[in-house]
């Protein structure tokens, strides 16, 4: 398991997630992902593409203008459903 | 594609319903408007700063790809093949564009077709019965790109006819009336959507494209960096002179915005009394500081007083103070407002 830092600081929502989705990409299952934001929309937005897409927030902090998502990158295998024509 | 309004994410729920796997894509250009503005200003900070498109895909179950096209979007803009809509939007070209990136991801994703919520007739340039086929075939992705909402008004596509899809169960709007999506969405259990009343990308904004064309004409380029395309979305922008103008900051979530560019700017604050953060852009002579301190000084508590004392901060950190005497409301020339 490694942890890395990603600095989106300055940067407004979406380009947080675009990074934070770039960068996790070439991260393994179980790795852990701190991303550092000034945008407090993050806050909302990391979490709900966490979710969809199936990683983990270990924790979300706030402080001093700052917003920190803290990761856990989930196995992101395709999962595509075969299509079906019977509906 | 999704765009985080109600059409893609009903065309999608319509593929969805059919016991199709549908991912989805949104393109960001640097020009969208999503939650950016709402981040900066403070007092837009009860508003849920959501993106659209992410709980879009939240309520569909599916996952999302949001794409940096912000570099390759700068040839949409600049040279548009079918030209501008009624201000800086380049539609026509920017979705051909945006079909065209998402075929290439198709591909590259082992992925069959691709949707979008496109209705004929909805939108006054991109979306007529004449531009379908247009971007159809402009953007190569031709008979893979499917509209599930007007899809019976068109051809059928590669998934219709190879029964992929059931055309059947596809539908048949047209027109501006957003009637028959309300009740699409209300049959689909769909309660919450956003419908942003000025469109999802400032391009459409009449204010915003006179800031950009202002931008251009007075930097004699039309070249731009992401950075630029923010700060036209942010403070009271004054040009008094061709060569620089002021961004100046409205409220406390902007300045603490513009205070991220201090490194980049000259900057400007009031010090003897409460003011704004004003950033120059351009290059600004010595001899025309004054003006820019008494313009900045205007727009503070001091703007009453004889004289106010304003810091000019350089890039390299070197500072100045300025004694000004505030400009009257009613000597800053209308024209100088973009
Ligand atoms: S409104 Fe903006 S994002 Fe939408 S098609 Fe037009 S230029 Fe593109």
């Amino acid at each position: 398991m490694t942890r890395e830092v990603l600095n989106a600081r300055r940067l407004l929502c979406p380009l947080p997630v675009i990074r934070t989705q770039d960068k996790v990409k070439k991260m393994q299952p179980g790795d852990q992902l701190e991303v550092i934001c000034t945008d407090p929309g993050v806050m909302q937005d990391i979490p709900t593409w966490c979710r969809i897409n199936g990683h983990k927030v270990l924790e979300l902090l706030s402080g001093d203008h700052e917003y920190t998502v803290i990761l856990e990158v989930g196995d992101d295998k395709l999962n595509k459903l075969p299509i079906d024509l019977t509906m | 594609m999704i765009s985080g309004g109600l059409d893609s994410m009903l065309a999608a729920r319509t593929i969805q319903e059919q016991g199709i796997h549908v991912e989805g894509i949104n393109f960001f250009t640097g020009f969208c408007v999503e939650g950016h503005t709402h981040a900066i200003r403070e007092k837009d900070k009860a508003k849920p700063k959501r993106n659209n498109s992410l709980w879009v895909a939240e309520q569909l179950g599916i996952k999302l790809h949001i794409v940096d096209v912000i570099e390759e979007y700068k040839n949409v803009l600049l040279n548009p093949k079918h030209g501008y809509g009624q201000h800086m939007n380049p539609c026509l070209d920017c979705k051909i564009f945006m079909v065209n990136k998402a075929k290439q991801w198709i591909v590259e994703n082992d992925f069959d077709f691709i949707i979008t919520g496109e209705v004929i007739g909805q939108r006054p340039m991109s979306q007529r019965k004449a531009t379908m086929p247009i971007v159809a075939r402009e953007s190569g992705a031709d008979d893979l790109l499917l509209r599930p909402l007007c899809a019976k008004n068109l051809p059928a596509t590669l998934p219709e006819r190879e029964g992929w899809v059931d055309r059947e169960k596809l539908h048949d709007i047209t027109g501006r009336s957003r009637k028959p999506q309300m009740a699409m969405a209300k049959d689909f259990g769909i309660d919450e959507y956003s419908q942003p009343a000025g469109g999802c990308c400032f391009l459409t904004d009449k204010y915003y494209s006179a800031k950009l064309v202002d931008l251009w004409k007075a930097r004699d380029s039309r070249e731009y960096e992401l950075d630029d395309v923010m700060l036209l979305k942010v403070g009271r922008h004054i040009r008094p002179q061709p060569h620089y103008k002021l961004i100046i900051a409205r409220e406390e979530g902007e300045g603490r915005f513009l205070e991220g560019y201090k490194k980049d700017y000259i900057s400007m604050k009031c010090v003897s009394h409460q003011g704004p953060l004003v950033l120059i852009d351009g290059t600004i002579a010595a001899e025309d500081l004054y003006l820019a301190a008494s313009i900045t000084a205007r727009y503070g508590q001091g703007r009453e007083a004889e004289q106010v004392e304003i810091n000019v901060l350089y890039q390299d950190g070197a500072e100045r103070c300025l004694q000004v005497k505030p400009m009257l409301e009613q000597d800053i020339p209308k024209a100088w407002f973009i």
